[in-house]
């Protein structure tokens, strides 16, 4: 596997080479080609559209001729996925037949989800128990079964760096990670660096590959170092180290497929910043020096020394792919919350309101036929409603009749969705926050029971950021607001901002949004980032004005120690509430923001 | 009226054909001593009430319970009934049994494991009219679901917080009463449905609504291994397994046919075990200083620590067991407070140790 040391200097030499970006994805989608049943899928992060049509095509080209490539909308219900009741084959026979779904028709091939930032915890639940067993089991429409579904995921994930990621239940069990930031129209056109062929005589080679007994421990102090916790990214680490030396036609496994493993399935799960070598304090700088012997050990047969020294090179291919942002302040608890996902939002369908049964009556005036409940209603009565019709009638059509017919019943359900923009800015700020932690928390409390749900957007120094995604998750919640930073300005007009996209989204799923601020209104920070009190006043009314525009419910609560009429100028231009409150308490403003909502 | 009243589920032998290769042995799981001392007390005595696994995803729990169910001592039921119900003990209501005459036979089966997968419908999970007999032959007969065929076992719930509302709803009626009544499409059945609900999942996904999590008797908190040589166990029976299951569990038959017998020997001590007044009262004691909510907790707590003192050959239920169960028993049952860090494990220990010394 020399493709990862020969990276670097391709990427120097010309813009027509393959980005970073392209060449990792495009090995990583090899490597599951290889081992699709422990390695599971690739996460791609960042994807751009052009670019994932493209690297689907990779994979189809990689896997056996025929192996069938399914696209999973983000939002796909039940019967589609994990399959149900065929109707129309069911109608047209005059027994019930079975459409196995989405799931098991992928068996043998992959699963390609676009969008996958929009899937919601319920369906990668599904696809998480069915890569877990191999197989779909539904228990639907009146039929049991468990069909093999043995496929490989690619999950495109289009959320930018403030969205939150797809749920954890899906991306814990995608085996390979890769940032698809700066591809060039060069990289689409650029061939794949592997064929069919490669990847048959490396599935072959995969049985009798020897993995070196240190291996496994070099990757888990890695694992360990990174702040790496569970076994899985073990095992994907172990995988993806044993299909790289499979794919380069080695016998064993060597430093260069743990360096390669280490970057494609380690570093971008890191959670901490690995610490320094102790012997070496330049090894961040310059990474050949923490490889002393690397110079004949690379792509060698697997000769390996102490496992703490190949744990040390593993760290340093890791530290390759680290999540950007690692370094920067607070970052530790931004990459948690992001891998916790915004599922709590998510949960909610795109439907309006859920079945829950059904009950006779006629599909009129927007109730929907429920096919199934209307065709079992029918069902009994056929071979006396053909008894009763004309004997030379010797068709067998399933005779349905005004009784039968069924409509869904939907639980609509417009959850309340509480958000807390707090300014975090200035000395007093540490004081505020914790009030406001305490009112969230307090609020979840009480929501778990309701099913309703809490956000939270802070702002301070040079803008505004989702601390909590919308969630009733009180583990989560504790979380994300531990170690929540106070202290600099105020870009008030930045959290106006973010608070109404928020609230904007919160309300196309069907959601009641209200917005509570907590701030003395004192903007001095400009939506650029830049400082200048006048200017960012401004700014603050004009998206003060538009957040009234689009009707949401508001509340500003002045926090300051004298109310200033700052923010009360700022809630007139909202349309909102407006009550100082110089030392309101955690329990007062959950209190308050139960009666705004 | 029906015309015929009851078929073995379809879904049964499907289940049963696709498991083509033996789960993961019991014995081979790396760590988690608590869920898995769990599980047995569950399979011990039914009685205390389901276990609660929930923690890190990817930590094994839902191998645990799979394991489990390969395990588990075969039992007794009686023929031709659907509901597999006890010959020890008939069923005078059982409609299945009603339809077998006067002295129905006897056979032995394996103690039903039944998933309730994401995505069910209803009409799976409680019964309903068979379709395939009402399509071909015109007849009306009730297909029983889920709930029947985890009668006298165990109904497991992966991601039991992603579960429909409506769903739990159901499962909670039927968990408390233990018979399963159908009214739908003119049909009207009831029949047996006793079991052990076994759910596992992640709080970060949505927290459990309360009167779920109190069906629950124990609640096991489950982490991924923190030191490098268990992980690298883990990896490595993992793998092991992966490259040849049947050899694997082969080798790991003889620990887990150990288990078993344990299991099998605690059942008949049971009744046997004595729980002396001091320990009564120290359950009681316990209950009090946690604030534990109700009478469900000290209950739990007490068979919990019986079946504990069975499974390890004592002969009566001391200190020891009750300090080994009580947080699964009791952590699920605390008041709840939001501003208070505290775990709720943590907690348990402090009364512990303020109880018990």
């Amino acid at each position: 596997m020399t493709r990862a040391a020969a990276r670097t200097s391709a990427s120097a030499r010309a813009d027509a080479a393959p980005s970073t970006a392209w060449s990792d994805a495009a090995i990583a989608i090899a490597l599951l080609a290889v081992d699709p049943k422990i390695l599971g899928g690739v996460w791609l992060r960042g994807a751009a559209s052009e670019a994932s049509q493209r690297l689907v095509d990779l994979l189809q080209d990689l896997l056996p001729p025929g192996a069938p490539v399914r696209k999973l909308p983000a939002n796909a219900p039940d019967d589609r996925l994990l399959g149900g009741l065929d109707l129309a084959a069911t109608l047209a026979r005059g027994r019930p037949v079975h459409d196995r779904g989405l799931l098991a028709e992928a068996d043998g091939g992959a699963i390609v989800v676009s969008g996958a930032e929009r899937v919601t915890p319920g369906l990668a639940g599904r696809i998480a128990a069915a890569l877990d067993r191999g197989a779909v089991a539904a228990e639907r429409d009146g039929f049991g079964t468990v069909t093999p579904a043995r496929f490989a995921v690619l999950a495109f994930d289009e959320g930018g760096p403030d969205d939150a990621a797809p749920p954890p239940a899906l991306t814990e069990r995608l085996g390979l990670v890769i940032p698809l930031s700066g591809l060039t129209r060069a990289d689409l056109a650029s061939p794949s660096p592997f064929t069919a062929k490669h990847v048959a005589a490396a599935r072959d080679r995969l049985a009798a590959l020897e993995t070196p007994d240190d291996v496994l421990e070099a990757l888990a102090r890695a694992a360990l170092a990174l702040g790496i916790c569970g076994v899985r990214p073990l095992i994907f680490a172990r995988a993806a180290a044993r299909a790289a030396a499979a794919l380069a036609g080695r016998d064993a496994v060597a430093e260069d497929d743990l360096a390669l493993a280490a970057r494609l399935t380690l570093g971008p799960r890191a959670v901490c910043l690995p610490p320094a070598a102790e012997d070496d304090e330049d090894a961040t700088e310059t990474p050949d020096a923490a490889e002393p012997d690397d110079s004949d050990g690379a792509g060698g047969e697997g000769e390996t020394g102490d496992p703490r020294d190949l744990a040390e090179q593993v760290l340093e291919a890791a530290r390759a792919s680290l999540p950007a942002g690692l370094l920067d302040d607070g970052a530790t608890s931004r990459v948690s919350a992001a891998s916790a996902g915004r599922s709590g939002a998510a949960q909610t369908s795109k439907r309006r309101g859920r079945p829950i049964g059904s009950r006779p009556g006629r599909p009129e005036g927007g109730a929907r036929l429920d096919l199934v409940a209307t065709l079992r209603a029918a069902a009994p009565w056929q071979r006396l409603r053909r008894r009763e019709r004309a004997s030379d009638e010797a068709d067998d059509r399933v005779i349905v009749r005004r009784e039968d017919f069924r409509v869904l019943r939907l639980k609509e359900r417009r959850r309340a969705l509480t958000i807390f923009v707090v300014d975090a800015s200035g000395s007093a700020a540490l004081n505020r926050l914790a009030e406001a932690k305490g009112a969230v928390e307090l609020l979840l409390a009480e929501a778990y029971v309701r099913r309703d749900e809490v956000a939270l957007i802070a702002f301070r120094g040079a803008g505004a950021e989702l601390r909590l995604p919308p969630t009733r998750s009180l583990a989560r919640a504790r979380r994300s607001l531990a170690g929540l930073p106070g202290g600099g300005g105020t870009p008030l007009a930045s959290a106006i901002e973010a608070a109404t996209l928020l609230a904007e989204a919160a309300r196309r799923r069907g959601d009641a949004p209200s917005l509570v601020f907590l701030t003395d209104g004192q903007a001095n920070v400009a939506r650029d980032g830049t400082g200048g009190r006048a200017r960012a006043q401004d700014e603050a009314l004009a998206a003060a004005r538009l957040l009234r525009a689009r009707g949401h419910k508001a509340l500003v609560i002045d926090v300051s120690p004298r109310p200033q009429p700052r923010a009360r100028d700022i809630s007139t231009e909202m349309g909102a509430r407006y009550l100082p409150l110089p030392c309101a308490d955690a329990a007062s403003l959950a209190r308050i923001a139960a009666t705004n909502a | 009226m029906l015309d015929r009243p009851h078929r073995i589920p379809a879904a049964a032998r499907a289940a049963a054909l696709a498991s083509g290769r033996p789960p993961f042995p019991f014995s081979a799981i790396v760590g988690q001593d608590e869920m898995k001392t769990a599980l047995l007390i569950a399979a011990v005595d039914a009685s205390v009430g389901g276990v609660l696994a929930i923690g890190d995803r990817g930590s094994g729990k839902s191998t645990a319970v799979r394991a489990l169910a390969a395990l588990l001592p075969a039992q007794n039921a009686v023929e031709g009934c659907v509901y597999g119900c006890d010959p020890e003990r008939p069923d005078s209501g059982c409609p299945s049994c009603a339809t077998l005459g006067a002295r129905p036979r006897s056979v032995q089966r394996r103690a039903p494991v039944v998933d309730l997968p994401l995505g069910a419908t209803e009409d799976r999970v409680v019964g309903a009219l068979d379709l395939e007999r009402a399509l071909t032959l015109g007849e009306k007969s009730f297909e029983p679901g889920l709930l029947a065929r985890a009668n006298r076992g165990f109904l497991y719930i992966d991601e039991v917080n992603l579960l429909e509302d409506h769903l739990v709803d159901l499962l909670l009626d039927v968990a408390a009463s233990g018979e399963n009544i159908v009214e739908r499409e003119g049909l009207s059945v009831r029949h047996p449905a006793r079991f052990v609900l076994i759910g596992s999942g992640n709080p970060e996904e949505g927290e459990l609504r309360p009167q779920l999590l109190d069906r629950f008797g124990l609640c096991v908190e489950v982490r991924a291994p923190d030191e490098i040589a268990a992980r690298i166990e883990v990896v490595k029976r993992r793998d092991a397994y992966e490259r040849a299951p049947d050899a694997f569990a082969a080798a790991w038959a003889e620990e887990d046919g150990k288990i078993r017998r344990r299991v099998e020997r605690a059942r008949k001590r049971l009744d046997a075990v004595a729980f002396d007044d001091a320990a009564l009262e120290t359950v009681a004691r316990l209950c009090v200083t946690v604030g534990a909510d109700g009478l469900r907790g000290e209950l739990t707590l007490m068979r919990a620590a019986r079946a504990l003192a069975a499974l390890q050959g004592a002969k009566a239920v001391t200190d020891r067991h009750i300090r080994e169960i009580a947080a699964p028993a009791l952590r699920h049952r605390l008041r709840r407070n939001p501003l208070d860090e505290t775990g709720s494990s943590a907690r348990i220990e402090r009364a512990v140790a303020d109880v018990l010394g």
